[in-house]
C-alpha cells in the first residue's frame, strides 16, 4: 500500500503521525525584512523548514549577455545549506538546486514586473537552514515576501504549498515521512489575491479525484498563509496595530 | 482568495498600508500614481507602501524603492569603472550612468581617463539625458559639478526625499545647526563636509531618520518627527 514498505502514516480516523488532519498545513511562522544589507528579505519557519530569502536589486546585470533589452532578469539561487538536513549536502549547486532555482524564477516572472527594468537584474537569494519536506514551497513564500519587503513591482504574492499522496489518502503539507514514503507529491505556486497559477510540478501518480482533492487542499491552505504574510510585512514597516 | 481590502486596512492610526496585490477598488476617475495599476477598472497595489489619496489622485508612498534617473537631476556618483574615453557611474540606480570624455572634468586625452577619475572616486554631477531603456548620461560641465574629495557620503531613501527636503527648509537648518557644508543629491546621497565633530552629528541624526523611515503607520506624524529630527 505504501510508498515504501507499508509504513502506517494515517489512521483510520484520517489523523496523520503528528496528529494533523488530512487537511491541516504545519504551523507557519514569516518574518520581513531580517537582513538589514539587503533591499529586501523574509524568513520562513514551516514545520520542521527554516528558509531565508534575500533580494538585492534592480541592479545592472553582469556579464551583459544575460541582459535583457525589454525587461529584467530574475536570477535566482536556491540553495540548501550542507546542515540542514541529516545526511550532509555538498555545498554548492546540484541538479536540484538548479531546477528549483529555474522553476522557481519562473514563478516569479509571472508576478514581478520585469518589464520596468530592462537590462538590470533581480537577485533572490533562497537558503535553506534547516529541511523537513517542502522546501521548495518556503522558498517562493519567502521570496515573495523578500521581493515585497524591497519594494520591488509586482502584480501579486506568490505562495506555494504542496499536497500528497500517503497510504492512499491525499493530504496537505506533507512532512518529512510523508513525502519520503509517500506515494505522490503536488507542490504548487499560487497568486493570494488572484487566485491564478503560476507554478505546478507533480511527483509520482494521482487520478483525476485525487488531483482535484489535492488542488483544494492547497487552494484552502493559501489565504491563512497569506494572512501572515501581510502580518509580516506590516509588523517589518510599522503598520502593525 | 483574501480581500486584502480588510487585512490591509487603515490600522487605527490612519494610514492605510498595501501589500503588492491588494485591491483598492474601482479609479472613479481619478489620476493613477505610483505603485497602482488597473486591471479591469480595479485598482490593484504592485508595491508595499502606504496609500496617499486625494480627491484627484491616488498613489502608494513606497516602503522601499530605487532611484529612478532624470534629465536634470543632480547626482553623486561613485565611479564603477573606466575606459579609453568613458566613465561608468553607480549614480544608485538600477543602471550605471554614462559619462563621457567630452562631459567629463576638465581636459584629458584618449586613454587618459583613468588619470582624471579612477574607480572608486566619487563626483558631483548631473543627469544629461535618460534614454528608453533608462541609459543615462550624466555631465561635469555646469557650476558646482565637480570631483568629491573630502567629507562623506550618507545615504536616505530616496522616496522620502520629497516629504523631507522639497522644501529646502529642513536643509538649510540642517546646514546651520551643524556648520557642515550638506549636499543633497536627487539620488538619496548626501555629502556632507566639516570638521569630524558636526559630520557625526549629521550622521547620527540621518541615522534616526533611516530608522523611523521604516514605520511608515502613519504618514504625516512621521514627517513630522523626522523634520523636526532633522532640524
Amino acid at each position: 500500500m505504501g510508498g515504501y514498505g507499508d509504513v502506517q502514516m494515517i489512521d483510520e480516523n484520517g489523523k496523520r503521525a503528528d496528529g494533523r488532519t488530512a487537511e491541516e498545513i504545519r504551523p507557519v511562522e514569516i518574518n520581513a525584512g531580517i537582513i538589514p544589507v539587503a533591499d529586501g528579505s523574509a524568513e520562513v519557519i514551516w514545520g520542521g523548514n527554516h528558509v531565508i530569502a534575500a533580494v538585492y536589486g534592480p541592479m545592472e546585470a553582469h556579464p551583459r549577455k544575460i541582459q535583457k533589452q525589454d525587461r529584467a532578469v530574475l536570477d535566482v539561487r536556491y540553495n540548501m545549506a550542507p546542515f540542514s538536513t541529516t545526511d550532509r549536502i555538498r555545498p554548492g549547486f546540484n541538479r536540484r538546486s538548479r531546477e528549483i532555482s529555474k522553476v522557481t524564477a519562473e514563478a516569479f516572472d509571472s508576478v514581478v514586473m520585469t518589464e520596468l527594468y530592462p537590462r538590470s537584474k533581480i537577485r533572490i537569494e533562497i537558503e535553506v537552514i534547516t529541511a523537513e519536506a517542502g522546501t521548495r514551497c518556503a522558498g517562493i513564500t519567502a521570496a515573495s515576501v523578500a521581493l515585497a519587503d524591497a519594494g520591488i513591482p509586482m502584480t501579486d504574492l506568490v505562495i506555494s504549498v504542496a499536497s500528497g499522496k500517503i497510504n492512499g489518502v491525499v493530504v496537505c503539507d506533507l512532512n518529512k515521512e510523508e513525502d519520503n514514503y509517500g506515494e505522490a507529491d503536488l507542490p504548487m505556486g499560487v497568486c493570494a489575491n488572484s487566485g491564478d497559477l503560476v507554478f505546478l510540478q507533480m511527483d509520482g501518480d494521482l487520478s483525476p479525484e485525487e488531483f482535484q482533492i489535492a488542488w483544494d487542499y492547497n487552494m484552502g491552505a493559501i489565504a491563512p498563509v497569506h494572512e501572515l504574510m501581510i502580518d509580516a510585512l506590516k509588523r517589518s514597516n510599522g503598520g502593525a496595530e | 482568495m483574501t480581500d486584502q481590502s480588510a487585512l490591509g486596512g487603515r490600522d487605527g492610526r490612519g494610514t492605510r498600508l498595501v501589500t503588492p496585490g491588494a485591491s483598492l477598488g474601482a479609479s472613479e476617475g481619478r489620476r493613477i500614481g505610483h505603485g497602482i495599476v488597473v486591471n479591469d477598472g480595479q485598482m490593484i497595489a504592485v508595491k508595499l507602501g502606504a496609500v496617499v489619496e486625494s480627491e484627484q489622485e491616488i498613489s502608494i508612498l513606497p516602503t522601499h524603492t530605487r532611484y529612478t534617473p532624470r534629465p536634470g537631476d543632480l547626482v553623486i556618483g561613485v565611479v564603477e569603472a573606466v575606459q579609453s574615453n568613458l566613465w561608468f557611474l553607480d549614480i544608485n540606480a538600477p543602471f550605471n550612468a554614462l559619462l563621457p570624455m567630452s562631459l567629463g572634468p576638465g581636459k584629458s586625452e584618449f586613454g587618459g581617463a583613468r588619470h582624471v577619475l579612477n574607480v572608486g572616486y566619487t563626483v558631483l554631477c548631473r543627469i544629461q539625458e535618460v534614454d528608453e531603456t533608462h541609459s543615462s548620461v550624466v555631465t561635469m560641465k555646469g557650476l558646482g559639478l565637480r570631483r568629491v574629495d573630502s567629507g562623506i557620503i550618507e545615504e536616505i531613501p530616496p522616496h522620502l526625499m520629497n516629504s523631507l527636503f522639497s522644501d529646502g527648509a529642513a536643509l538649510k537648518l540642517l546646514k546651520s545647526t551643524t556648520d557642515c557644508r550638506v549636499v543633497l543629491a536627487d539620488n538619496g546621497r548626501m555629502w556632507i563636509d566639516g570638521s569630524p565633530s558636526s559630520i557625526s552629528s549629521v550622521i547620527s541624526k540621518l541615522e534616526r531618520v533611516r530608522t523611523m523611515s521604516r514605520d511608515i503607520s502613519n504618514l504625516d506624524s512621521m514627517i513630522e518627527v523626522i523634520q523636526a529630527e532633522v532640524q
